[in-house]
């Protein structure tokens, strides 16, 4: 038998029909929904008489609009408050059994509480509205995000409409030095690509940097995946991921969980299998990373500058670094160490996890947040993330330091709550787009690792972790 | 669906890269829990100078006169031409329908991500792949020519210039049909659900806790 890449296995997995132009039927075990990029799919269910296909593969869960304080008095924002419920009434009236609605004390972020569930499992394939769904293939489940009008088509026929991506093999090489993380690595996989370097490929990750990482850095590197242009990002499975999976509410339990670990164990890619596309990394010498501008590839290194357009040569991309240094407010051959910030935001699908949360505890522990950091916010991911960090006395480290801990949820990724930075404000943030306005409307966001934003916070600009204990 | 044949319209050149679906259409727009109204916010935060919310009172915003899609020489345009990588970012399927409703029928770049591309097809809306060469070449006419108008045709694959120039683009078959045609694709998926079926029960027996 020809040597398969993980893709590959996976793909032909969930196959059901091919056309002769090479359009395919695939078939979708796990539906992922939130309340923002469903409503629509819903009601056009409903409006042509259709029922779910498999209910049973839905987890839904409210995210995106939540507030990350005072829940208890509910949504303020009525057009917010509107979408939440079309979601509670539309489980109901399409009788979805797994629901983690905003009082929940499992809800959180839809790609936090898949896998912490147990409901995202190796060999699935995994979708749902939003494009950080690439996230859930640290567990080698071939996951990716989609619009709203495939969220219907999913419901209806537990299929998708799809071509077989391309493959690409990233492989990370060597430990990273202490202070450099999974969320390092992949900002520097994006700088190195480029955010359309795997525009229609699946990229696995691979390599000894990948396999070292935990599962939580393993789902840091994959969601981000598509911040580099791919729609899926994979890992292999290995121990790890076994052991993670283990006794979760939603994996399977006792002896079948035994009969599909031994499934599991075959989910990584052949010796000598061949993939459309191989890029190694050398990562002893990483150092921690931060953007500098409007896209994830606008990335340096925390001992570099700001760059200067005028030694850029391609007019097309010096015109891009102009236009994102003047929204940034950013002049050039400033060094990143020298740029002050308002706000930081630990949180997001990015990094929110119990990990995340201990790194970044560990740095502020002890200190303050400056005096020229107005905000500075800790989101766990999921309400279990939540009393894990209670636990272990996480958020009185937060709090001691100035911090505010906040409910779970999307918040200050993307501002859809009140969570959000205004006109000129600058954050360092954990999160995974440092588009214009995504944080809110005129702010400016510089993507960083936790251990990163918690440094950042204490000495009210960038600083380099490496050097600032 | 709405079909998509031939079309011919009025070019508005967007001369940057990266055009991510968070400029396309904001955040705040997303809260609607329909799939209409997007086309006033399209672009919101490069088209207007005050920060755009929910239910304003257009009439009373003001325009910011230096984006492109502002100047009355593009006034009705409904075909976008743009730079690599159009529409990358999150999944908003609210993108494609800010544009449509925003008065495009069609988007021409050198490069689409793939959640947007995808989505377009799912709308009539339909993203045309050229040639980098092709593109630029494109720009510069649109540039040069007041008015400059495009034709699409869907069926032969082709754009033609005002000067007859024909530029040939790809198409996956089967998207190419179902946009000609406006066709339900859920429709046409659930044509085959005796095979849908049949994988379901292949599978239950090989990973039953899938089922669970």
């Amino acid at each position: 038998m020809t040597a398969r890449t993980l893709y590959e296995k996976l793909w032909e997995s969930h196959f059901v029909r091919q056309d002769p132009d090479g359009t395919a039927l695939l078939y979708i075990d796990r539906h992922l929904v939130h309340e923002v990029t469903s409503p629509q799919a819903f009601e056009g269910l409903a409006l042509h008489g259709r029922k779910p296909w498999r209910i049973g593969s839905v987890v839904a869960t409210a995210d995106h609009n939540v507030p990350t304080q005072f829940r208890e008095q509910g949504i303020a924002d009525p057009i917010s408050r509107l979408q939440v419920e079309t979601l509670d009434q539309n489980v109901v009236k399409f009788h979805v059994k797994t629901y983690f609605g905003m009082k929940d004390h499992r809800q959180g972020i839809v790609h936090v509480i898949g896998p912490e569930q147990g409901a995202t499992l190796p060999g699935m394939t995994v979708v749902c509205g939003d494009s950080h769904t690439s996230t859930h293939g640290a567990f080698a489940a071939l996951a990716f995000g989609i619009g709203t009008s495939e969220v219907e088509h999913v419901l209806a026929t537990q299929c998708l409409v799809t071509r077989k991506l391309k493959t690409m093999l990233i492989r990370a090489e060597g430990a990273l030095p202490a202070g450099v993380t999974a969320k390092d690595l992949v900002l520097a996989i994006i700088g190195k690509i480029g955010t359309a370097g795997g525009t229609g490929h699946a990229i696995e990750f691979g390599g000894s940097a990948v396999r070292a990482q935990s599962m939580e850095g393993r789902m840091t590197i994959c969601n981000m995946a598509i911040e580099a242009g791919a729609r899926s990002g994979i890992v292999a499975v290995d121990e790890k991921t076994i052991e993670y999976l283990r006794g979760r509410p939603y994996a399977p339990q006792g002896e079948m969980f035994d009969k599909a670990a031994a499934y599991w164990r075959t989910l990584v890619s052949d010796p000598g299998a061949r993939f459309d596309k191989v890029v190694e990394i050398e990562v002893a010498a990483l150092k921690p990373q931060v953007t500098w501008g409007t896209s994830p590839e606008m990335v340096v290194s925390i001992e570099d500058r700001v760059p200067d357009p005028m030694k850029e040569k391609d007019p097309a991309k010096r015109g891009a670094i102009e236009r994102a240094l003047v929204y940034m407010g950013l002049e050039p051959n400033v060094a990143m160490t020298d740029i002050a910030i308002d706000k930081v935001f630990i949180g997001s699908c990015t990094n929110s996890r119990i990990e995340d949360l201990r790194a970044a505890a560990a740095v502020v522990k002890g200190r303050h947040i400056a005096a020229n950091v107005k905000l500075a916010l800790v989101v766990p991911g999921s309400g279990l993330v939540k009393t894990q960090a209670e636990k272990e006395g996480l958020d009185r480290v937060f709090l001691d330091s100035g911090f505010e801990w906040r409910d779970p949820g999307c918040s200050m990724c993307l501002g859809m709550n009140d969570d959000k930075l205004s006109a000129g404000e600058r954050c360092a943030s954990t999160s995974n787009r440092n588009f214009e306005g995504r944080q809110g409307a005129g702010g400016r966001t510089h993507l960083v690792s936790p251990e990163m934003a918690a440094a950042a916070a204490i000495a009210g600009h960038f600083v380099d972790i490496r050097r600032a204990h | 669906m709405e079909q998509f044949t031939v079309h011919t319209g009025l070019v508005a050149p967007l001369d940057r890269e990266n055009v991510d679906t968070d400029a396309i259409i904001p955040k705040q727009f997303l809260k609607s829990i329909k799939r209409t109204g997007f086309g006033p916010h399209l672009f919101d935060a490069w088209r207007y100078l005050d920060v755009g919310e929910p239910g304003m009172d257009l009439s009373r915003r003001r325009l910011n006169p230096d984006f492109v899609l502002n100047q009355p020489r593009y006034k009705g345009a409904s075909i976008l031409l743009a730079r690599k990588n159009f529409g990358c970012g999150s999944s908003r399927e609210h993108a494609p329908w800010a544009l449509q409703q925003g008065g495009f029928r069609a988007v021409i770049a050198p490069s689409f991500a793939d959640i947007f591309f995808n989505n377009s097809f799912k709308n009539g809306f339909l993203p045309v792949v050229l040639k980098e060469s092709e593109v630029e070449q494109l720009f510069r006419e649109a540039a040069a020519a007041p008015a400059y108008k495009l034709t699409i045709d869907l069926a032969a694959q082709t754009v033609t210039t005002p000067g007859g120039t024909a530029m040939h683009f790809d198409v996956d078959a089967s998207r190419k049909e179902s946009l000609l045609n406006g066709w339900d694709e859920i429709g046409l998926t659930l044509r085959h659900a005796d095979e849908i079926k049949a994988y379901e029960d292949r599978r239950k027996r090989t990973e039953p806790w899938i089922f669970a």
